[in-house]
């Protein structure tokens, strides 16, 4: 009843390509994100704001990231976490050369440094397609894994050989370390994330991201349209490396405190790509929505089985994750091979013509 | 004509096609091929062909089935390279070209089987054709308002009008996946269109139509070569569509030139007589 | 440092030959496993189309299913029949749950569907078997164990009893399997299956038996490898990373050429052990887990279809 486009006329071609053309959505919008900046900081409290948010922002940033690539471009990458990772360890080595620049600054800046790394792990994009491609960004997350391990130049030769997040502060307040209070992590956060995919959304919605999907759907139409492949394809390895950069980032000084190699490793770049699937290829609110589900899942089956009365080990849980994540990436791509983000646009039209099937 | 009427409509005062390439004299050979053979390892898909396009003209490449028509196209439009022979475009002679260079210098076409961005919208895939005409840098882009946006709303403008033209308004925001056949023929064309073209190849713009349809088509390639100005070369293997529309025919066999000229003269040749009813050697 | 990198290596191979021979052996060896595990995802790539990721993980799960039943007081042969009906039942439940309901889907769909089975049959085998590290019952299945001892070249090479009969059972496997497909009405109707899903169906060949059973036979090569790499180190899910390096092997080898796949394999595993052996002590080691990916890499570049894949010619 209320979702309904009736009337609102649009006048000009720059309100028909707004990105949220319908009214509804931007009152939606505009109430989601009120709720994110300031009830969730205010009511949130600190387990919700550290275990919950945080880390689904920074898994949606670099789902997004890989969205751009994968869903958007269309070349596979299984190297999300090394990628990532590029960003730590860059984030890590700035701040601790440079401990007077702001955090923030280092930490959208450590994007940069992975960005590079994508773009000479996306070079053999022009010769080599699809799972081949798979092949090499495979080699880029064993290799950049391998160097987070071997290279103590990289970890300031600690002897744990794990980085640490240092104390930072942003207006005088901490914002990593042990007194950092969830709140501002949270905000911090919350503002990078919410910055970066309002850029993704331009992107996507111009020239470029046409570029990309042309790429994807129909290369060599793309081509004989006069879009050159490569510097298409690497533009987005760059950009998604930049997302999955800061995200590491992010992931290690914002959430974690300090963060080994292992973390970066190829389990993450799966996961990452689930969360793609199941939320939908070529989507940004697909990105977010997989995020919540795949993170989501453990903490909502842990809960579960003891309001069920069953009493069940956290390994047995772990496994019964893994079975459900796979049962469900099998269901997805039957039933709705684009994602949550699809369901979520049957639900929107269902509702636009309501009461009537349509 | 209606469709006369209609493109002079869409022609009013409007940015599609106003920056027109007249380095050419209409009449004059706006593309030459000169003894160009093609070959895949053994197999010699094009041996020793010369041909010209002239400007303003609707040139037919026809010949029976394997016979290197689609093969030429995508010698002209640089995605095969040829071992032997020379093009030249506008005057100027190239050996090797990207497809990407080919459409810098003005060079569209359509695809015997549909080659749309399934993924995207009629509106976005005809967009997607003015790529090559969109200025804005990365970093604009990032924006998307001020000048991107006012970028995109310029060729969104012209888009519409391509749009109009076609008759495709009803479709506008559909994913091309679910458009009939025929439909997708047309927005294929519509992307063609949208590069502004000084030669538009069309390959077998009239495959698996119906003869309504076939109809709308002929009479938009028309529009297209009579209106807009645009040099076109296209390969049909309905007779009757090749006759009417073309102005010269290039006939082929397996890869080698057999007649060329007038759809008349064509008709009457005997090679293209055994070529295609067959002959007893 | 050019001198380490282009000349001493070299030195030292001639230096020590006896070194050489098993650092090569020994890559032989691996190699053979990484053939093996690339053998079933040709297979199944043959005959359906699908680029199965999981059949590095078919392997651990054949292993594991063995060695647990065999904990779970089953005789070993008994268990090893068993988990071959186990196998069995695999390619049944993906052939009716997976492929069926995605038939016709692009490859990349079915490409993903094996990930969520990955995944699936991670959780599932260590729910069932538990996720501890197991050892594998060579020995209860016969299968020789020990060292011989070769002195050649000035030296000493030692080549294990199990490596051995490996190399035996993956070349009758192999020469089995190109009799099947050569020989069989069955192998006829798998290489129809392979070129055309649906030309195949109209001349009456079931695509739904065909699937299980080159499922089927791709389970068994997965046993036959998981047994013999069980008995080179254990049994645990951990073997899933070095699953991974069949796929470099089958950039290398083409993803439809048996032959590339123990070509490849044998390439990747030679090449990485004598990388790790002679120039991995310059950047400080472990580079086993990342050369092989950079040999296939290096190798696509200049052959984007594989050693014995067909050069693809573009049409549009």
């Amino acid at each position: 009843m209320l979702y309904r486009e009736t009337g609102q006329f649009k006048t000009s071609y720059k309100a028909d390509m707004a990105v949220f053309p319908i009214r509804q959505d931007r009152i939606g919008l505009a109430i989601i994100l009120l709720l994110a900046f300031v009830a969730m900081p205010l009511f949130g409290g600190g387990f919700l704001l550290s275990a919950v948010m945080i880390p689904l922002l920074v898994f949606a940033l670099a789902a997004l990231g890989l969205n751009l690539l994968t869903g958007y471009t269309g070349q596979l990458s299984l190297g999300t976490a090394g990628f990532m990772g590029v960003g730590a360890y860059a984030c890590y080595k700035l701040t601790t050369f440079f401990p007077e620049v702001n955090l923030i600054v280092w930490i959208l800046a450590s994007g940069f440094f992975s960005a590079a790394v994508g773009v000479v792990f996306g070079l053999p994009s022009l010769r080599i397609k699809g799972f081949y491609l798979a092949v090499a960004t495979l080699a880029a997350q064993f290799f950049l894994q391998w160097c987070f391990i071997r290279i103590p130049w990289l970890y300031n030769n600690n002897v744990s050989g794990a980085i640490e997040a240092p104390v930072r502060t942003l207006f005088g307040m901490p914002i990593t370390g042990p007194h950092a209070t969830p709140e501002l992590r949270y905000l911090v956060v919350l503002s990078i994330v919410a910055l970066l995919t309002w850029i993704a959304s331009n992107l996507v919605h111009g020239r470029i991201g046409r570029s990309w999907m042309a790429v994807r759907d129909m290369d060599i139409a793309a081509e004989l349209m006069g879009i050159r492949l490569l510097p298409t394809k690497l533009l987005a390895f760059a950009v998604s490396s930049f997302y999955c950069g800061v995200a590491g980032a992010l992931m290690v000084f914002l959430w974690y405190g300090s963060a080994e190699p292992e973390v970066f490793s190829i389990s993450q770049s799966f996961l990452i790509l689930f969360m793609v699937i199941i939320g939908g290829l070529g989507s940004l609110i697909g990105s977010f929505l997989g995020a919540a589900l795949i993170y989501g899942l453990p903490i909502v089956l842990k809960s579960l089985f003891p309001m069920l009365g069953l009493s069940v080990g956290a390994a047995t849980v772990e496994h019964i994750t893994f079975m459900v994540v796979g049962a469900m990436i099998i269901g997805f791509l039957i039933v709705e091979p684009h994602g949550l983000a699809s369901i979520w646009r049957t639900i929107k039209q269902k509702l636009r013509v309501w009461p009537f099937p349509y | 004509m209606n469709g006369q009427t209609m493109s002079g409509q869409g022609m009013n005062g409007l940015a599609l096609f106003s920056r027109r390439d007249d380095s050419v004299a209409k009449g004059e050979p706006l593309l030459t091929v000169e003894n160009v053979s093609l070959r895949f390892g053994g197999v010699k898909a094009i041996s020793d062909v010369s041909f010209d396009i002239r400007k303003g003209e609707v040139r037919a490449i026809i010949g029976p089935n394997g016979a290197g028509k689609t093969s030429m196209l995508n010698v002209i439009n640089g995605f095969y390279h040829p071992q032997e022979g020379r093009i030249s475009f506008r005057g100027q002679t190239r050996r090797r070209m990207r497809p990407s260079h080919a459409a810098a210098q003005g060079i569209s076409r359509t695809f015997q089987n549909v080659a749309l961005f399934k993924g995207m919208s009629t509106l976005d895939n005809i967009m997607a054709g003015r790529t090559l005409h969109m200025k804005r840098g990365f970093f604009w882009q990032l924006w998307r308002h001020g000048p991107a946006l006012d970028e995109e709303i310029r060729h969104r403008r012209v888009v519409e009008e391509i749009i109009d033209f076609l008759e495709i308004e009803a479709v506008r925001k559909t994913p091309v996946g679910k458009l009939p056949y025929g439909l997708q023929k047309r927005v294929e064309l519509g992307r063609a269109l949208a590069m502004e073209p000084d030669l538009l190849l069309l390959d077998e713009p009239m495959a698996g139509m119906n003869l309504e349809e076939k109809e709308d088509m002929c009479r938009f390639i028309l529009d297209v070569n009579n209106a807009f100005g645009v040099t076109i070369a296209l390969i049909e293997h309905d007779m009757g569509v090749v006759m009417d529309l073309s102005d010269r025919v290039v006939v082929l066999e397996y890869g080698r030139k057999i007649a060329d000229g007038a759809p008349d003269e064509v008709k009457a040749s005997q090679a293209v007589i055994d070529a295609y009813l067959g002959v007893a050697h | 440092m050019l001198y380490n990198i282009f000349i001493d290596p070299f030195v030292q191979m001639a230096g020590a030959p006896d070194l050489l021979v098993q650092a090569l052996w020994d890559g032989l060896v691996s190699g053979v496993l990484y053939a093996l595990i690339a053998l079933g995802f040709v297979l199944i790539f043959k005959a359906s189309g699908v680029f199965n990721f999981a059949q590095g993980i078919m392997v651990v799960f054949a292993a594991l299913t063995l060695v647990g039943l065999y904990e779970k007081g089953v005789p070993a042969w008994v268990a090893l029949a068993l988990t071959l009906v186990v196998m069995f039942l695999l390619a049944v439940a993906v052939e009716r749950v997976v492929l069926r309901p995605l038939v016709n889907q692009p490859d990349i769909i079915l490409f993903m569907a094996t990930f969520g089975l990955t995944y699936f049959l991670i959780g599932f085998g260590e729910l069932v078997f538990g996720g501890n590290p197991k050892a594998m019952i060579t020995e209860q299945l016969g299968l020789p164990r020990g060292v011989i001892d070769v002195e050649m070249l000035g030296g000493r090479v030692s080549l294990q009893k199990i490596d051995i009969a490996a190399a035996i059972i993956a070349s009758i496997m192999v020469a089995a399997l190109a009799v099947f497909f050569q020989k069989t009405r069955i192998g006829r109707a798998l290489r129809a299956v392979a070129d055309s899903h649906k030309a195949a169906l109209s001349v009456g060949i079931s695509l739904n038996q065909i699937w299980v059973i080159v499922w089927f036979t791709a389970g068994v090569v997965a046993l036959a490898a998981g047994i013999m790499w069980g008995a080179r180190s254990e049994v645990s899910f951990a073997l899933e990373i070095v699953a991974l390096k069949a796929l470099p092997v089958l950039v290398l080898g083409g993803f439809t050429s048996v032959p590339g796949a123990i070509v490849g394999g044998l390439i990747i595993g030679v090449g990485e052990k004598l990388g790790e052996f002679y120039w991995g002590p310059l950047v400080g080691g472990g580079i086993e887990t990342w050369l092989a990916y950079f040999i296939a890499l290096a190798f696509l570049l200049f052959r984007p279809q594989g050693l014995f894949g067909e050069k693809i010619i573009e049409r549009i």
